[in-house]
């Protein structure tokens, strides 16, 4: 009943949105029961995008995944390629050297840089600030340009290897990313001054798909999303992996777990990431970027070219792929979106007998219904926006 | 405190497993979320495994817990018999469970008691079969599906209307 005009017709529509839709940059469907603009239901459609990923890695060899995880996060494909080889490594039981373990922290908050203004930008385009927008692609940018130079590719990188990473850090590195850091810091801020105050903004994003810490805990969710109602989980903090607990940063939480607070605290994740990555850039330690362990790494070219066993070796790791003891384990990264972990189980053989991503974005869609009944048709967007959800990762 | 229904407990690459009983599983992680001195309080991830020919049970069901206080986690591995594929849904103590389990059921074919809404996630429902099991094929090919009736709303109701037009002109012009 429509308390303001009791003439006004006030049944209850059904509105499918999705699955290709200009606002949801993904592919999802919504099927909605509204009344008038009001949401009472949402159920949640996913998987446009399933292509396998498990049963895909079920066939491939140990290494052949590697190339599988870029496509999970595209935003932030980096992360994934540390968390799926932190994973076997664990079940190897090997340890890669300081330098390695550096370059891996490095390579994952540019990523988690990417990751963020991929997800900070889209959502302010998509309520019309498009100068705002276009700042932090352009920002961006400069991240794709310092991967590119890094890896040799923009978006799936498969930079780090099982024991390793391709190869060491290009010379002049350091020096492009303090350059590039001064232009991102410049763009963030004028982003900050066009959009943390503005009305329009806030109005579209204040007290919007707001969700309680209880019940985000509840619904599993981690990340940004989680952070923004005020818990201060991060599995960087909470398990440290790699060489974080010798990093100096702080985690942004905010307080009120709207869409406003996680937009915040992914901005404020930005600028941690990047004092990170110039904290590591001054510890980074000399020596080599792989374990000493023939088992796990390719021979050098001259020994392939050059020997009988050389070449042998070669051949053996990459048709039968590396022996991974048998076992279990489970090991999580914090992904752009949250916790990103890889549960890894081996039969001792050259392929994974399974492996498990747990997908945060997909457990955040799990919530999304909560999250936006009694709001308007319109929060959608924004909120749908701040969970960042990627298709390549929700439906695997 | 779980007494007889731990199965078994293990440490594999330093973290902490316990396998347990599938009879009363709800109970036993109400223990977990609930009691003071574990309170594995966040249910990070729900898992199934299938262990085709290799061992009994065929399928084990993983969950991954976390402390936030104690920051520890813990992994539950609960095994499934391939004949009465069924386990407790977790849906009461956690709601982000509902997803996950949907995802296990869809995937596996593992049915969760008492969950509100188990339907397909990821595949649509006219899919056959369950394809992370081990005996699916991988180049398994799926029957084509008719094209779902959809209920009269009046927009499709409208649209019909203009085909119907459009069909009535078509044969006046012919």
């Amino acid at each position: 009943m429509n308390a303001d005009n009791p003439e006004l017709p006030h049944e209850i529509m059904e509105l499918q949105m999705g699955p290709s839709h200009p606002a949801t940059h993904g592919t999802i469907k919504f099927n909605l029961r509204l009344e008038g603009e009001k949401v009472l239901d949402c159920d949640v459609e996913l998987g446009f995008l399933h292509r396998g990923f498990d049963k895909s890695c079920e066939q491939a060899t140990w290494t052949q995944v590697i190339p599988y995880t870029d496509r999970l996060n595209y935003a932030s494909s980096l992360i994934n390629n540390v968390g799926y080889a932190l994973a076997v490594e664990k079940l190897i039981g090997a340890e890669t050297p300081p330098r390695c373990q550096y370059i891996r922290v490095i390579v994952s908050e540019l990523a988690r840089i990417f990751d963020h203004l991929t997800c900070c930008g889209m959502a302010a385009s998509e309520l019309g600030a498009i100068t705002a927008g276009f700042y932090m692609i352009e920002a961006r940018e400069l991240i794709t340009r310092i991967i590119e130079n890094l890896t040799g590719a923009r978006l799936t990188v498969t930079y780090v290897r099982i024991g390793g990473v391709k190869h060491d850090l290009p010379q002049d590195f350091a020096e492009r990313v303090t350059q590039t850091f001064t232009t991102i810091r410049r763009l963030l801020d004028d982003c900050d001054r066009l959009l943390s105050r503005n009305r329009i903004f806030l109005d579209r994003m204040a007290n919007i798909g707001v969700i309680s810490r209880e019940s985000a805990l509840d619904h599993s969710i981690t990340g940004p999303i989680l952070r923004a109602t005020g818990v201060d989980y991060d599995v960087r903090k909470a398990f440290p992996y790699l060489v974080y607990d010798k990093l100096d940063f702080a985690i942004p939480v905010g307080s009120h777990g709207d869409n406003y607070d996680r937009f915040l605290c992914r901005l404020g994740e930005i600028q941690e990431s990047m004092k990170i990555v110039e904290q590591a850039l001054r510890q980074l330690p000399v020596g080599p970027v792989w374990i000493d362990d023939p088992r796990f790494v390719l021979p050098e070219k001259e020994k392939v070219y050059g020997s009988i066993e050389g070449l042998m070796h070669h051949f053996k790791i990459i048709m039968e792929g590396i022996h991974v003891p048998a076992g279990e384990t489970y090991s999580a990264v914090e992904g752009g979106n949250g916790e990103l972990g890889f549960y890894v189980v081996s039969d001792g053989g050259g392929k994974p007998y399974r492996l498990r991503v747990r997908p945060p974005c997909f457990i955040a869609m799990g919530a999304f219904a909560e999250m936006i009944k009694g709001y308007m048709v319109a929060d959608i967007v924004p909120t749908f926006g701040m969970i960042n959800m990627i298709g390549g990762e929700c439906d695997r | 405190m779980l007494g007889a229904r731990v199965v078994s407990v293990s440490e594999p690459q330093g973290d902490d497993v316990i396998a347990l009983d599938r009879a009363g599983l709800r109970e036993s992680f109400r223990l977990l979320k609930e009691d003071a001195e574990l309170s594995f309080n966040f249910l990070s991830d729900i898992t199934a495994v299938d262990y085709w020919k290799r061992q009994e049970p065929r399928f084990e069901v993983v969950y991954q817990l976390v402390s936030l206080q104690q920051r520890r986690r813990l992994r539950v591995r609960v095994g499934v018999p391939e004949g009465d594929a069924v386990v407790d849904s977790l849906t009461p103590l956690w709601r982000g469970a509902n997803f996950l389990e949907r995802e296990v059921w869809d995937l596996y074919g593992i049915r969760f008691s008492d969950h509100p809404d188990l339907r397909r996630i990821l595949l649509y429902e006219e899919f056959t079969g369950h394809p992370l099991r081990k005996d699916y094929p991988v180049n398994q090919c799926q029957p084509r599906v008719p094209e779902r009736h959809v209920d009269g709303t009046f927009v499709d109701e409208r649209s019909h209307n203009k085909l119907l037009r459009l069909q009535k002109s078509l044969a006046k012009k012919n």
